[in-house]
């Protein structure tokens, strides 16, 4: 398919494209060519800068130098709406939908309409719905946003786009969202999409997705193009090494542990999500000293929701929670922290951290008015301060110094003064949510050390995460969550991909789920 | 108190609120432009006063109260463009900023007002904006003397109404402004400029309370006076809330403050044995109330109050 | 419900501190040199009305002193406002509760008669952190209970304190001659002593001094200051780490309050000695602009108040030597602020922008 109207140019190619933000070099001379027709992945670790590189050709971002051509001929976008007009649409990680418009609305948003600024709603509802249907993108174009579940919202994303004459797609990790069988239907698209001529940009870290999917791949690195291959050419493992820049490093050693006593029990857990919802249906589980107990499932089918529960942050309106055996249902989070609890929530900037803060002042957060950190109500900075060098240390948080505001840390190092406060307080059970979302790899590893640590130390840990290679590297038993409900629990020993993708899906799985437990 | 019971009574008191609301009702439509783009804009306060004083000057000055208007508006506008500078360009706190236009308007027009009038004891008049009685329909009985007796400007506030309604449901610019306010990450990637969006915004709220600042020193009385708005700006932004950032609502909750001045005025006059300050409190009080009932029932625009920055650029 | 403001820095070193003071200097200059525009405008001499300016603050014995009474109020409801917006709690409402706090300490004064100075002054002191504090209560418990924004109710507070306070020297406690609308004056013994007669400096500074320190120690040094930073800068980081926001906000309402309450106390007992109907006079809303401009921090509220104080008692001599109105005084505070604001705008932008890229995608 590559080259096969090489007479032609190509749909689209970078030249030499070059983007600062401020010292830190996000692309450095990448070039890269997108053919007609093709399905091209962009693959490289967080950090790598593939989205930073879409985002110039989609007219997000001005590149510092280098140019962009669509068609052969050189543009410059200066915003989206350019780009859009040659062509180019892009599906965001973060959908870029307003919840609280129709589907309609975001689909025709910044859109001239026929008699602008009129907006002719009649015309442009049948012309949606006609392109959804040739499509075969169903969707309720009247329904709002923010009731659709997040499937379908990318499925209007792609509506959004292909409405706007969109001949390149450009996808931004699209599968972290589906489950493995959706993941299926989901590239059934994708080649339908190729047949009918047009061309996409996948991004992606996972490396089965290039392998599966795609027709070539280009590969980033610190922000450098380490390589473009043919995708039938090229192993997986030669793609991961390209991609890390070194052989993987195996994962942390798992040391063969016997489950002790349960320090977190949840027993028929209802609640309501912010919008008054049911968001949990009757939730129960139970997580031993020296285990990793593992949710899967696709966001939004209540993690969140359970995460809060158990942290003291939402109250349930019906069951209850037991931490090492003390009742802390609808508990202040304070009495989830005495009764043991560690949490790394999963918004690492806006829950887990006071961005403004000290790295100093937030390793004590929850601590501060503790002793040695505090007598008579009065702050003792030598303690806060000695508190913080050690942590440094032992987790090798590179910040400028103890007194450096935290937001000025990088993803990784602002994930470990998380860790490091978390696991400073010497929790039984550790409530692990994302721990991972946007680190990079070894950044990533690091997390996934301490957790095994943590296991290895008879700690419990529950891990809510909707990465499912991290769910099945590091868990002892899987539970699969689906709209509210644990629809199984399996050993990870036996437990297969398609098995807990199925279950994701909402499959039950009633004699697993019985054998696990 | 048998006056209470009487047709007038009732008439003269509708047709005052649909008169006193109308300030209220101009700044509050602007005020829901601008928070429906994601902008908290306290300085309606100061927009408002700066407008009354404007509108004072340039009618004062010319001689037509109608350029009165326009000065009025143009007043507002220039308060919301240094506060659209600061909160939009710069992404300075709305709160902090909105407080210093407030402090701002305050200042200039009593230095204004002391340095161009001077302080003499003749109080300094312009020509006001006479009530349009409207051919027919002013006739009918009960209807015309609430609704077709009344300034050029209540005709105005109610055609906003409608034009704002219009504006944020069905064309393209209101469905920007209020993705904007939304989410503006998602509208600034289908190519809509949230600044340019934010900008237009909180220029009409600031030329909007200018308008209701003319109207408060050109109806009437059409005098000047330091602190005239005397709080109908903060009224406004409870007016918002009470309204659900909604033009119609807006209608319904400013009347509601009119007839609460307008009982305060006539039970003043009526009825002696109440302290006047007990009424004055009213729309205070009332806005307190309302605010608390609404609580929890109403959704405000998600970035409110947000700063949007372009990145990458 | 918002954002922290960009003003909000806590100078914890000295070269911090001494840069926040550059920066508060550089734009009192500017607005001065915007004031003088005005002054031209006006058709006076600029240079002519800032000395009068400046003699008449800082010109003799007589006119410091001046400053420091018009000070204290300042810095009392300034610090209140400084914690309160520290804990993201935005209290516009430091004029109702000045209003407030005065009358209840204008109802002990005129009940104290006979009472001993060492009861009627605690006593009266007492009555205004708790007028003040009640005011400012209310507002505080329906944004932490009921959610209520608290940026309109306390702007509401403060008209329905002006009118409650108007009705009482017009009403219940008019002067015994009813002429004017204001009280009788308040018992000897509840007065606060004169210290540095003839002057007026009276013993409400000391109040302010006291108050100056524990708010510090408060703010900078204790736990709860720890805990409203917290629940200042990320309202989710608070609940998540187990700090109880709505009870933070309740305290620094309550303390916010009673700070303004003490500062319309030191009016009606170290000054006037009586309840007059406009006794604030807009300092609820000066205080405000204190407490941002000393960067909420109990230290830049002193220097911000002084040179407010400062500002408006130059103005009266200003006004009476070049005939340019007082009201002058409140553009160049509102024009001190914009050019802090925008200039600290421009910092963090820079700031934002080195930070953001060490963020990954």
């Amino acid at each position: 398919m590559v080259g096969k109207c090489s007479s032609a140019p190509p749909r689209v190619t970078l030249e030499d494209i070059t983007k600062h933000f401020g010292p830190v070099v996000a692309n450095d001379g990448v070039d890269f060519t997108l053919a007609d027709a093709e399905i091209h992945a962009l693959l490289g670790e967080n950090g790598a800068g593939k989205t930073t590189l879409m985002n110039i050709l989609y007219g997000l971002y001005r590149p510092d130098s280098g140019a962009i051509r669509v068609e052969g001929e050189i543009v410059q976008f200066d915003s989206p709406r350019e780009a859009i007009a040659h062509g180019i649409g892009m599906v965001h990680q973060h959908f870029m939908l307003v919840p609280a418009l129709t589907v309609l609305e975001n689909v025709i948003l910044g859109m001239r309409s026929k008699h602008e600024p009129l907006l002719d709603f009649g015309d442009f509802r049948r012309r949606v719905m006609d392109t959804a249907r040739s499509y075969n993108l169903a969707v309720d174009v009247d329904a709002r946003v923010s009731q659709l579940p997040v499937g379908v919202q990318q499925r209007v994303e792609i509506l959004k786009a292909l409405f706007r004459g969109a001949r390149t797609l450009i996808l931004d990790e699209p599968t972290a969202v589906l489950t493995p069988q959706e993941v299926d239907q989901f590239f059934d698209v994708l080649k339908g999409l190729r047949e009918a001529g047009y061309s996409i940009v996948l991004i992606t870290h996972k490396l089965h997705e290039v392998t599966a999917l795609c027709d070539r791949v280009t590969v980033l690195r610190g922000g450098r193009v380490v390589g473009v291959e043919r995708a039938d050419n090229v192993t997986r493992e030669q793609l991961a090494r390209m991609m890390v820049g070194r052989d993987l490093p195996r994962s942390g050693e798992r040391q063969e542990i016997t489950p002790g006593a349960p320090v977190l029990e949840i027993e028929g857990i209802e609640c309501l999500n912010a919008r008054r919802l049911a968001a949990l249906r009757g939730i129960s589980l139970a997580v031993r000293r020296g285990e990793i107990v593992g949710i899967a499932g696709v966001d939004g089918n209540g993690q969140s929701e359970l995460a809060e529960v158990i942290a003291g942050l939402r109250a349930p309106t019906a069951g209850q929670v037991r931490i090492n055996g003390r009742d802390c249902t609808g508990a202040t989070p304070r009495r989830c922290f005495d009764a043991g609890l560690g949490h790394i929530p999963q918004d690492r900037l806006g829950t887990g951290l006071v961005p403004e803060l000290s790295v100093a002042d937030n390793l004590v957060l929850q601590t501060h008015a503790d002793s040695p950190f505090a007598q008579w109500g009065t702050l003792d900075r030598d303690a806060i301060a000695e508190n913080a060098e050690r942590q440094l240390e032992a987790f090798s948080i590179r910040a400028g110094s103890r007194d450096t505001a935290t937001n000025t840390l990088s993803g990784g190092n602002q994930q470990k003064v998380i860790l490091a406060r978390e696991f400073s307080r010497h929790p039984d059970i550790m409530l692990a949510v994302q721990p991972t979302r946007g680190l990079d790899i070894a950044a990533a590893q690091f997390v996934h050390e301490r957790l095994l640590a943590a296991r290895a130390g008879n700690t419990g840990v529950l891990l809510i995460s909707t990465e499912l290679d991290e769910i099945m590297a590091l868990s002892d038993r899987i539970a699969v969550i689906f709209e509210g409900r644990i629809v199984g629990v399996l050993d990870s020993a036996t437990a297969s991909r398609e098995r807990v993708g199925l279950m994701m899906a909402g499959q039950d799985d009633d004699a697993t789920a019985r054998a696990a437990i | 108190m048998d006056v209470m019971l009487s047709e007038v009574f009732w008439i003269g008191l509708i047709a005052a609120a649909i008169r006193l609301a109308t300030p209220i009702l101009l700044a509050s439509l602007g005020e829901i432009l601008a928070e429906r783009a994601g902008i908290l804009n306290i300085g309606i306060e100061g927009m408002l006063l700066i407008g009354a004083f404007g509108g004072f000057l340039a009618s004062h000055g010319t001689g037509s109260p109608w350029i009165g208007v326009l000065g009025g508006m143009i007043a507002g506008m220039a308060l919301a463009l240094l506060f659209a500078y600061l909160t939009i360009t710069l992404a300075a706190d709305q709160i902090v900023c909105g407080i210093m236009a407030n402090l701002l308007a305050f200042g200039v027009t009593g230095f204004g007002h002391r340095v161009i009038f001077g302080m003499t004891t003749v109080i300094p008049s312009a020509p006001p904006l006479a009530d349009w009685h409207i051919p027919g329909l002013a006739a009918i009985p009960v209807l015309g003397p609430i609704l077709f007796q009344q300034n050029p400007l209540v005709y105005l506030g109610l055609v906003l109404v409608v034009a704002c309604w219009f504006m944020l449901f069905r064309t393209s610019w209101g469905l920007k402004l209020r993705a904007v306010g939304e989410h503006p990450l998602a509208a600034d990637s289908v190519g809509v400029s949230v600044r340019q969006v934010r900008y237009a915004a909180v220029l009409a709220c600031g030329g909007l309370a200018g308008i209701g600042g003319a109207f408060l020193s050109l109806s009437q009385l059409s005098m000047f006076v330091e602190e005239m708005s005397a709080g109908r700006g903060f009224i406004a932004l409870a007016v918002v809330i009470f309204a659900r950032w909604h033009p119609v609502g807006a209608l319904g909750a400013s009347i509601l403050f009119g007839a609460a001045e307008a009982l305060q005025f006539r039970l003043q006059a009526q009825a002696a044995d109440i302290p006047f300050q007990f009424l004055a409190i009213l729309p205070y009080v009332l806005t307190v109330i309302a605010l608390v009932s609404i609580v929890g029932r109403s959704v405000q625009p998600a970035a409110l109050t947000r700063p949007y920055h372009k990145e990458g650029h | 419900m918002t954002d922290v403001p960009a003003t909000m820095v806590t100078p914890s070193r000295v070269s911090q501190i001494s840069r926040v003071v550059g920066q508060l200097a550089v734009a009192v200059v500017a607005a001065l040199a915007c004031g003088a525009v005005l002054i031209l405008v006006a058709g006076a001499n600029p240079v002519v009305g800032y000395v009068a300016l400046f003699n008449g603050a800082f010109g003799s014995l007589n006119s410091i002193v001046e400053v420091l009474v018009k000070a204290t109020p300042l810095l009392l409801a300034g610090l209140g406002i400084a914690i309160a917006f520290k804990s993201g709690y935005w209290n516009i409402g430091a004029e109702g509760q000045i209003f407030m706090g005065a009358l209840a300490a204008v109802w002990v004064g005129l009940n104290a008669h006979g009472w001993p100075a060492y009861v009627a002054m605690p006593a009266i002191i007492g009555a205004g952190f708790l007028g003040g504090a009640v005011w400012g209560l209310i507002p505080g418990i329906l944004r932490a209970r009921i959610g209520a924004s608290e940026i309109i109710t306390t702007i509401m507070f403060n008209y329905i304190a002006f009118f409650v306070v108007n009705y009482f020297v017009t009403g219940p406690l008019v002067e015994a001659d009813q002429f004017l609308p204001q009280t009788d004056p308040i018992a000897k013994s509840a007065e606060l002593p004169r210290i540095l007669r003839p002057t007026r400096l009276h013993a409400g500074i000391f109040i302010a001094m006291a108050a100056t320190v524990a708010l510090y120690w408060v703010m900078i040094r204790s736990t709860f200051g720890f805990r409203a930073r917290v629940v200042g800068a990320n309202e989710a980081a608070a609940r998540y780490a187990g700090i109880s926001v709505g009870w933070t906000w309740l305290v620094v309402s309550g303390v916010a309050g009673g700070l303004a309450g003490l500062a319309g106390m030191v009016e009606v007992a170290g000054v006037h000695q009586l309840l007059l109907e406009d006794i604030s006079g807009g300092m609820g809303f000066t205080a405000i602009v204190v407490a941002l401009l000393g960067w909420l921090h109990p230290v830049g509220v002193v220097i911000a108040a002084i040179l407010f104080a400062a500002l408006d008692v130059g103005a009266d001599s200003m006004q009476r030597v070049i005939g340019v109105p007082v009201t002058l005084v409140y553009i160049i505070q509102a024009l001190v602020v914009l050019f802090v604001l925008a200039r600290s705008a421009l910092e963090h932008d820079m700031f934002r922008r080195i930070w953001r890229r060490f963020r990954p995608e």
